[in-house]
């Protein structure tokens, strides 16, 4: 496998980074680098880590990096990680308030704890901090739940107090959406398994609309509802399909559906090959609307689309 | 009438449904199941996940009828965990 660190990766301008990914000859991994600059959203650096950690470091090469930015990589423990000699020596300062380092989990206590671990990292406020902890339990619990992921999942976020947005990279190396949802549904591309993974009320543990007393098919939709409320990117990418939902401009009404193809997206089913699931997210800090809100909102939504599924699925008596 | 305690178990922020699950099975559903009225008490929870909470009650709602809300009372909860309790409760309804 190759990876490529370019100039610039962020959820708006993704595409290009996740079509440059080799994903042949999977238990090796060459990491190359822009030689000028590196600026890319966590999800991209989660990614590289996760390709790392599904080879043995002796298979892993990692050119030097030349980039001025390149102590930021190695701020975020990415190479500590892998396990890999970079030659880049750093002063480490207090990691508060600025990011959360790249994180292997790999089960449901050590989620908790880091958790718990996680917000003091971040210094914020306690009604900031509440979609980032929603956002990143729900992710990492799906990946224990569905992915079967053997590296478990890996976690990194950056905090941005310019424009007080958080950025959320979660991705796994399991089975990927299209084999979850699978389970339960007949489906014939990945796209269509997001599609599904992303409406409400399917989940992959059952075809019943609303899901089993463990699981309700919301998550994913809720998260995608909270970057939507908040006008911001949220990105998912398995198989070689990718759905990006994107921002809605500041002077349209918020609007949330059911399905996600009527939200503004773009994406496609033509990107390399990844084992696995990616998620990435920002989540604006300021927005005025209240978590308690959002949550109306979306509940709103969730209950009319799992109503009209319903319907789709309801039979009536024939008399002949 | 007995009370749960939810933070003992699942902490200020209750987002392992693992526990809610053990929660139910353990203690909520053997109460009601003799007929008794429970109190969850959410006193020091500051939020919760909805996967939570849907693990926690979804299936006693679908086992005891939606009657069973009758029996159960929530107590000392913020606006965020009677945001995600009331979605879940409408949900299963539906």
């Amino acid at each position: 496998m190759k990876i490529h660190i370019p100039n610039s990766a962020w959820l708006g301008n993704i595409d290009k980074f996740l079509s440059s990914f080799d994903e042949s000859e999977s238990d090796k991994l060459t990491i190359t680098a822009n030689k000028q600059w590196i600026s890319i959203h966590p999800v991209a650096l989660s990614m590289v880590a996760a390709l790392g950690l599904s080879c043995k470091p002796e298979n892993i090469a990692c050119e030097q990096i030349e980039a001025k930015s390149k102590h930021y990589l190695k701020r975020m423990n990415l190479f500590d990680l892998l396990k890999v000699d970079s030659g880049i020596k750093i002063i480490e300062h207090e990691p508060a308030g600025r990011f959360i380092p790249l994180t292997q989990i790999t089960d449901s206590n050590n989620l908790s704890d880091f958790i718990t671990d996680m917000i003091p990292l971040l210094h914020l406020k306690p009604e900031q901090a509440e979609p980032i902890r929603y956002v990143m339990s729900e992710l990492m619990r799906n990946v224990f739940e569905h992915a079967e992921s053997k590296i478990g999942a890996i976690v990194c976020a950056q905090y941005f107090s310019k424009t007080n947005r958080i950025s959320i990279g979660i991705v796994d190396r399991g089975v990927g959406i299209k084999e979850t949802i699978s389970q339960s549904y007949a489906v014939k591309s990945h796209s269509e398994a997001i599609r599904l993974a992303l409406t409400p009320g399917i989940t992959g543990t059952t075809k019943r609309i609303g899901g089993t007393d463990y699981n309700a098919g919301a998550g994913l939709f809720f998260i995608k509802s909270i970057a939507k409320v908040n006008r911001d990117f949220f990105v998912m990418y398995s198989g070689n399909s990718l759905y990006k939902l994107l921002k809605t401009q500041g002077n349209k009404k918020v609007r949330l559906y059911g399905d996600p193809l009527k939200d503004k997206h773009s994406g496609g089913d033509d990107f390399p090959y990844w084992q696995g699931t990616v998620v990435g997210v920002d989540l604006s800090l300021d927005s005025r609307k209240e978590f308690t809100m959002l949550l109306e909102l979306i509940s709103t939504t969730y209950s009319k689309s799992v109503k009209e599924r319903r319907k789709e699925y309801y039979k009536k008596a024939r008399f002949i | 009438m007995k009370t749960i305690k939810i933070v003992n178990k699942a902490g200020s922020f209750a987002e392992n449904k693992d526990i809610a699950r053990d929660m139910r099975i353990s203690k909520i559903t053997p109460l009601l199941e003799k007929g008794n009225e429970i109190t969850l008490d959410f006193e020091g929870v500051e939020s919760v996940t909805q996967s939570f909470i849907h693990a926690l009650l979804s299936e006693v709602i679908r086992e005891f009828g939606s009657e069973v809300l009758d029996k159960i009372y929530f107590k000392n909860c913020n606006d965020t965990v009677k945001g995600i309790i009331n979605i879940v409760v409408d949900y299963m309804q539906i």
